[in-house]
């Protein structure tokens, strides 16, 4: 082990999530006091998100199977507070080599940095469809959001349409606080479910959690479609009525939410800001940092981890985040010991059988995204629909997804992307006829979110042309 | 939107439209309106009613004008005693 740590070293952990968190532990280990950022108003991340404080429901109900982790993981976070420089309430929409632009409660501010772990997550993965700006539809992340955060559920009577695990522990988790489930449409084929099970061995316990959730479910006798296509989201104020098909025919049910999702995508504008290498990952259907297994991306002094580096996981997140933290502590000068970092890459890489399990459980949606009708709205910022898309594809012989966004506004709006990216990329890839790698990726660009309390003009206005 | 569990919190007021409203301690500015109303505002070029999406500050379509001005993101903005909201479609506009 060498000496003190230089007061050159100025590390900064955005994200305090599993991810996170245990990275600002690892760094404070090596005798570092990083600055840990999030947006978020209390520390946790999207899984051990806690409720503001007004709020008394105890862990077990709170987070159920995984109520130790978060115990701990909390825990851990509280030990840390005097020994970080956390700053909750931050935004980060820019950066640029070195610094960091902020928007926190003191107002705009910029954060210095040698060294900066990147850990901000994941968000949905939505493929739109007829209907899906309706009040009463929300993201699947979104309706756990409600209940866990707020104790409430998006409707009294919800379907979940999407694909994933979540699935089934959202619908799960309503039931039991009293919503009722109208169905579960899964565009996931039973077939590919058995396919994806021997490797999704590799974590029984995750497996086995994920079987007893659907066997509680089929015992209810909740309705799951498997191999379902949502066709409308139908009401006149509010969602009324979802349509959905499958190879059979038609189905139909009453409801007044529908929450909607296929599983997680990568947020990964920080990374992109800075220069780092992407790659495109065919298995995760998205374009993602590149990164090693130690965290470490293109860019030096830049380290990547949990799902903002690609989806696998909340346990995994943390040995992911305990890794790249250890890489800059390496990078550093500081001494690590190697037994310590090769059995979190082993236990990193275990997650990552499971993912391709999972991926085979609950693959693309495909055939999903050429079915959609021209009115259908692709971008739910700027209202823009499949067909100006497609008109863009056929008349101007657009192929690569910059020079759509620059044609039809596609990705620019405020979420940049974030919701209509994968149903944007894979119509494109449908109509110019490349795979979705070669249509290229959006680009992130600052902000990379609006700022959370802006004068009406200039949140809107930064939308236009 | 409906309250299923951990409601036993302290009432708090605010203002649609000038209408008064009783939400929450520990609610959201979203949970506070969507409990009570249909939706947040409507879009900017077809003029639909739009309700949030994703909860989380990503999809940026939970934005509530208030009285003062300034717009805030409904998901990640907790209620606060006297807010006063504009929302075009409600009763008072
Ligand atoms: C809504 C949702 C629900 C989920 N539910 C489950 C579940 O029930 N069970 C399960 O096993 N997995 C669940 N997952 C997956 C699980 O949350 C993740 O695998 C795990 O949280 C990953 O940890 P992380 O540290 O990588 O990221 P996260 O936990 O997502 O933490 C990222 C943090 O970064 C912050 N952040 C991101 N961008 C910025 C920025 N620009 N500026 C400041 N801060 C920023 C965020 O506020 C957040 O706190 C869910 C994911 C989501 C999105
Ligand atoms: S509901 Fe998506 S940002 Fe608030």
């Amino acid at each position: 082990m060498s000496g003190r740590p230089s007061p050159e070293i100025r590390p900064v952990v955005v994200g305090a999530g599993p991810a996170g968190i245990r990275a600002a532990e690892a760094l404070v280990a090596a005798g570092l006091r990083p600055v840990v950022l999030d947006e978020g108003e209390r520390a946790g991340g999207q899984i051990y998100r806690q409720p503001p404080a007004a709020f008394s429901r105890s862990r077990k109900a709170l987070y159920g199977f995984e109520a130790g982790k978060a115990e701990r993981l909390h825990a851990t976070f509280a030990a840390l507070r005097a020994h970080i420089d956390y700053r909750p309430r931050t935004l980060v929409w820019n950066a640029v080599p070195g610094e960091l632009h902020v928007m926190g409660d003191a107002g705009p501010a910029t954060v210095p940095f040698s060294h900066l772990v990147l850990a901000t997550g994941a968000t949905d993965r939505i493929y739109p469809f007829k209907g899906w700006t309706l009040p009463g539809v929300f993201s699947m992340g979104g309706a756990q959001i409600a209940l866990k955060a707020q104790g409430c559920t998006i409707g009294e009577t919800v379907a979940l349409v999407g694909t994933g695990p979540l699935l089934y522990l959202v619908a799960y988790q309503y039931t039991k606080a009293g919503a009722r489930i109208a169905v579960i449409l899964d565009s996931a084929r039973f077939t590919d479910q058995i396919a994806g099970a021997p490797a999704m061995l590799r974590q029984p316990a995750t497996l086995a959690k994920g079987l007893y959730y659907v066997a509680w479910l089929k015992a209810r006798g909740i309705m799951i479609v498997n191999g379902a296509i949502p066709m409308a989201a139908e009401g006149t104020e509010r969602v009324e009525r979802l349509v959905w098909r499958t190879p059979a025919g038609e189905g139909r049910v009453a409801c007044d939410a529908i929450a909607l999702g296929y599983g997680l995508r990568a947020e990964t504008q920080i990374a992109d800001l800075l220069g780092c290498r992407f790659s495109y990952s065919a298995a995760e259907h998205e374009s993602l940092p590149a990164s090693d297994a130690t965290g470490r991306t293109s860019v030096a002094g830049v380290y990547i981890g949990g799902d903002g580096a690609g989806i696998l996981g909340a346990d995994a997140a943390e040995a992911a985040g305990t890794r790249a933290a250890l890489a800059l502590c390496e990078d550093a000068g500081l001494g690590v010991d190697g037994a310590a970092t090769g059995a979190l890459e082993a236990r990193v890489g275990r997650w990552r059988g499971f993912r391709a399990g999972i991926r085979r459980a609950f693959p693309e949606p495909v055939a999903a995204d050429f079915a959609l009708a021209d009115d259908v709205i692709l971008c739910r910022c700027e209202e823009i629909t499949v067909g100006a898309l497609r008109a863009a594809c056929r008349e101007d012989g657009v192929d690569e997804l910059n020079r759509l966004k620059a044609l039809t506004r596609i990705g620019m709006g405020r979420c940049q992307g974030r919701m209509c990216g994968p149903a944007a990329r894979a119509l494109l890839a449908h109509h110019s006829g490349r795979s979705p790698g070669d249509v290229g990726r959006l680009r992130g660009q600052a902000p990379i979110k609006p700022m959370p309390l802006a004068p009406m003009p200039l949140v809107f206005d930064e939308a236009k042309p | 939107m409906r309250r299923a569990v951990d409601q036993d919190r302290p009432s708090i007021s605010f203002f649609i439209n000038g209408q008064r409203f009783t939400g929450k301690l520990g609610d959201t500015v979203l949970t506070a309106v969507l409990t009570q109303a249909g939706h947040l505002r409507t879009s900017e070029f077809e003029h639909q009613p739009r309700a949030g999406f994703c909860l989380m500050g990503a999809c940026q379509d939970c934005w509530v004008v208030t009285e003062a001005g300034p717009a805030v993101r409904a998901c990640s903005t907790l209620l606060e005693d006297g807010m006063a909201f504009v929302i075009e479609g409600l009763p008072g506009t």
